[in-house]
């Protein structure tokens, strides 16, 4: 990474005896659309107020391209900020709206006008600047929204939840259009989001948070495959945990056993032969198969169709339940409750997850 | 049939207010402009003679002048006490609220007593600043529009919070915040974002101390000592000294129409039907 546009060190932020924060370090990268996610709870929120200057650190610091900012106030910070209730102020027309940053910050009428003009043509609303926003639907005030937060060219966009409020349809369609503009303004977007899907969908890079700490941080794909714990497996997207005990082997492959079944593991992560591992398994990475075709025995419990894929629970023998997700055209096996099953699955697909 | 039921159930639930609104309010008042008009003799004499005098026009004058200060007093003490109040306060919100409230349980009267206590030659306010040596003799706190001003704030101060504290609390906080990251400061995000939006309530809250003050009589004739005589109790001395129904009655009728003539001038600004019916 090159100089990090914004470097937060160990961030601290306490509400009574609750950690809100609990030492965040992380590097923000020149242009990069960096996703927060977590639960409710996880400190996502408060993260983004940190940055924005709303709320004051305990511990650490914060610092924009090695400058230190950690006590400057919000206005000083010259970052655009859009929320999750849009916050368009109701007593100002969508352009006096897109034009309040720049008004305040002296700028001459004439170049207002013509940037108010561009940042609305940028979200496709031009027709609308001399409505108020009162006037305008739950999509459009977000365009607006936006619009507003990048008409003065801030350092870092932050985006508090701003699609939440949307109906999914709408959302898919602004997820691709942010997407975009990021693509094509090359500003740095830092993303607040509860919502997995859109933090894979968008993000450069993700930072998974729990409990006011980071979990995991990497690109989209690495998440995906590679979650560190049973958290972020559980998280990000949905998983089967498995555990197993290490019979033989020395890295990359291992013989492991799980409740009597044997099986060859490929992994990176060094284990002891003795030890007994959780393991996450991805449920499009489970086959499907005729008893006995494949490692453990199981029987359908529930069976949900989901369009182009379908989900099917089985309860193994002796043990857990497990989910497959298979696409629908697949009809070799009808999967109905209580049929009779075997699941399998490659020796790459499961991750070692770090002991709890 | 379902719509013949509703309008006659409507009219069974409005008919008892109604009549008694009709029988005890709107009659009387009628009566007090047949009054104006007919006594001592059919025509617009008292009027004439109401418009002639200078102690009627110097009543007007005081009447006008204290309901207009009481609520510029009462918008900026109520402005601040309802901006804690929505904007600081937690856990202490419903304890401020009711605080605001709890004038309404003591009686005018006792209220406008209790500041004669305080503000009297020898009352609790002179007594303790001679004590303190600050003055050597009695300030003139009461029996003149210092008086009748300082207790009229006082007791239309809620129904000035009360229509302002409703709108700010209806204000998110979110609108402060996107103001000061888009780069305003505290001020600016206060004057330009704010307090816009707390206009409509600035509004309401003063059409509501400025009417109910133009008639106000309890606190101006107690604190006033007949020394300030707003038209409420001119009217009163009027019909209870003199006997003069005629011009008294002429009196009310007039003070009526400045009322209903303040309301519609207002109209062109304010949406009265939002400002004085429909309150969260």
């Amino acid at each position: 990474m090159n100089e990090p546009i914004l470097s937060i060190k160990n961030a601290v932020k306490r509400y009574g005896s609750v950690n809100a924060l609990d030492g965040v370090n992380l590097d923000v990268a020149e242009g990069e659309f960096l996703t927060l996610l977590g639960p409710s709870g996880s400190g996502k929120t408060t993260l983004l107020s940190a940055i924005a200057g709303f709320i004051a650190l305990d511990e650490g610091t914060l610092a924009l391209r090695a400058t230190d900012i950690t006590g400057k106030p919000p206005e000083h910070r010259d970052f655009g900020m859009v929320f999750q209730g849009y916050a368009l102020f109701p007593t100002m027309t969508v352009r006096e709206n897109v034009g309040f940053p720049l008004k305040i910050r002296k700028r001459p009428p004439a170049e207002i006008k013509k940037r108010v003009s561009e940042a609305l043509e940028m979200v496709q609303m031009s027709d609308f600047a001399d409505r108020m926003p009162s006037q305008l639907s739950g999509g459009q005030q977000q365009r607006i929204a936006l619009a507003r937060a990048m008409s003065f060219d801030p350092q870092i966009l932050l985006l508090d939840e701003p699609l939440s409020a949307l109906d999914k349809k709408l959302r898919a369609d602004l997820q691709w259009e942010l997407k975009d503009l990021h693509q094509k303004l090359g500003v740095t977007f830092i993303y607040v989001t509860h919502d997995q899907d859109e933090a894979l969908s968008m993000s450069d890079r993700i930072v998974i948070l729990k409990d006011g700490a980071i979990q995991q941080e990497g690109d989209p794909n690495t998440l995906y495959d590679q979650p560190r714990n049973r958290f972020v497996a559980d998280f990000l997207g949905k998983s089967n945990f498995l555990e197993a005990a290490v019979i033989a082997g020395n890295g990359p492959a291992y013989q492991c056993d799980s409740k009597g079944a044997l099986f060859t593991l490929n992994t990176q992560e060094p284990c002891r032969t003795g030890e007994t591992i959780t393991l996450a398994l991805r449920p499009e990475r489970l086959r499907l198969g005729l008893p006995g075709a494949e490692l453990v025995s199981a029987t359908v419990k529930q069976v949900s169709y989901l369009g182009e894929r379908c989900q099917v629970l089985v309860m193994r023998e002796g043990g857990e339940e497990l989910l497959i997700s298979r696409p629908t055209w697949k009809t070799d096996i009808v999967p109905t409750p209580g049929l009779q099953v075997s699941i399998g699955w490659d020796a790459d697909a499961p991750v070692v997850l770090a002991p709890a | 049939m379902p719509r013949v039921h509703e309008k006659v159930s409507y009219w069974m639930l409005v008919l008892p207010a109604l009549s008694i609104m009709v029988c005890f309010y709107i009659l009387p008042v009628l009566g007090i402009w047949e009054i104006a008009f007919t006594e001592p003799e059919t025509g617009v004499g008292n009027f004439v003679k109401m418009a002639g005098s200078n102690a009627v026009k110097t009543s007007f004058v005081i009447t006008f002048r204290v309901a207009a200060i009481t609520t510029v007093g009462c918008l900026i003490l109520g402005y601040i006490v309802a901006y804690a109040i929505s904007n600081f306060a937690t856990r202490l919100t419903p304890l401020m609220v009711a605080l605001v409230i709890l004038p309404f349980w003591v009686s005018v009267l006792i209220r406008s007593f209790s500041w004669i206590v305080l503000l009297g030659r020898s009352g609790l306010v002179n007594d303790a600043l001679i004590h303190a040596g600050m003055i050597e003799r009695p300030l003139r706190l009461m029996h003149n529009e210092l008086g009748v001003l300082i207790a009229m704030i006082h007791v239309m101060l809620p129904f000035a919070v009360l229509p302002m504290l409703t709108n700010m609390r209806g204000i998110s906080g979110i609108y402060v915040q996107a103001a000061r990251s888009l780069g305003a400061s505290e001020w600016t995000s206060f004057r330009q974002v704010y307090f816009p939006q707390t206009l409509p309530g600035v509004l309401s809250g003063a059409l509501l101390v400025f009417v109910l003050s133009l008639g106000f009589f309890v606190t101006p004739a107690l604190l006033g000592g007949g020394r300030v005589l707003m038209i409420s109790e001119y009217i009163t001395y009027q019909i209870q000294e003199f006997l003069n129904w005629g011009l008294g009655s002429a009196l009310s009728v007039a003070l009526l129409v400045a009322t209903a003539l303040v309301l519609l001038i207002s109209a062109r600004f304010v949406n009265l039907r939002a400002t004085l019916l429909e309150r969260k």
